[in-house]
């Protein structure tokens, strides 16, 4: 019982900030400068979400992130869809993985 | 009616790559669950009622420490306090949606559905809130019944099992990104703003705030560059 408490705590702290961005766009009419950074924020939430996160993929091995990272950005440089970036990558690390 | 029920599957198939992506990482979790003696239901309702996948992982990791519930349920606040910052930016993109799509597409807003839906979003691509409904609908599947299957086969599958996978989900943010940039330098630039502050952040703070100020501060330096939107 007490496991499920913790978790309906957790649901409700994860859930509340996801509730309230909507709430408060729909309360404020947004000034451009506003609306300017908020465009922005995909890309500034997508570069830290990578890095340096990618470099832990495997723990102590920092290197078989960033090859990996690498393979996914060459091949998305080509327009190659999402799922073959994908394919590439994870076969990129499997290599690494193998070679270490 | 059909043309309903097409842009709920045409969200779903754009949310393949983030299925693809989730179903190891899910599994494992599973794994892992079932191994520190988290019966299958609860992690099940884990997976379905708090579904942001780094913070299940520590909340197990913790309990098995010893932690209280207060501490887990302050240290998930921490964690996954940047989805209120992903959620005013995608909020606004879809802010022709009505209220209560808005609301029940945020319960379903994750790292990956953010960035799928807003770099898809950016791209005039056309938007409904059915088939962003659909692209989440899919992610989510993929996660709760992952975690389902992950504890229910977890004799069969080694904890291993997302070792090289775990690249997945940084290839389709990469994937995501790069398109992007090729477009205009300006979002490879805010990116590699983040990254630098992110990497800096770390060093000092939890992951979870890192990932918030950098995101904030990256997306400031932004908006000196970005250009306007089309009304």
């Amino acid at each position: 019982m007490n496991l499920v408490w913790i978790i309906l705590g957790m649901s409700l702290v994860t859930m509340l900030p996801r509730w309230l961005s909507v709430w408060v766009l729909g309360r404020w009419k947004l000034p451009p400068r506003v609306r300017l950074w908020l465009n922005s924020i995909p890309y500034a939430a997508l570069g830290a979400l990578i890095f340096p996160g990618i470099l832990s993929v495997e723990p102590g091995a920092p290197a078989v992130g960033l090859v990996g990272g690498l393979v996914a950005g060459g091949l998305a440089y080509f327009r190659l869809p999402i799922l073959v970036v994908i394919t590439g990558a994870v076969l990129a690390v499997m290599g690494m993985k193998g070679l270490i | 009616m059909t043309q309903r029920r097409g842009e709920w599957l045409r969200g779903c198939f754009t949310a393949v790559p983030i299925m693809v992506g989730y179903l190891p990482i899910a599994v494992t979790f599973g794994v892992i669950a079932q191994q520190t003696g988290v019966p299958a239901l609860q992690t099940t309702l884990m997976s379905m009622l708090v579904y942001a996948g780094a913070s299940q992982f520590m909340a197990v990791n913790m309990l098995t420490t010893g932690a209280t519930g207060l501490e887990v349920v302050a240290a998930t606040f921490v964690l996954n306090f940047r989805h209120f910052v992903m959620g005013l930016s995608l909020m606004n993109l879809l802010r022709e949606f009505p209220s209560r799509w808005k609301l029940a597409l945020s319960s379903g807003m994750t790292d990956e559905t953010f960035a799928m839906a807003s770099v898809r979003a950016g791209s005039e691509e056309e938007m409904s809130p059915r088939y962003v409904a659909g692209m989440m609908l899919g992610a989510y599947s993929s996660w709760v019944i992952g975690s389902l299957a992950g504890h229910l086969l977890s004799q069969v599958i080694p904890p291993t099992v997302s070792e090289s996978m775990s690249i997945a989900l940084y290839a389709m943010f990469i994937g995501l990104l790069v398109p992007s940039l090729r477009k205009e330098w300006q979002a490879g630039a805010v990116a590699l703003s983040s990254m630098l502050l992110c990497w800096g952040f770390s060093r000092v703070l939890d992951d979870g705030w890192a990932i918030v100020l950098a995101t904030i501060l990256g997306g400031g330096i932004g908006s000196f560059w970005m250009k306007g939107e089309k009304s």
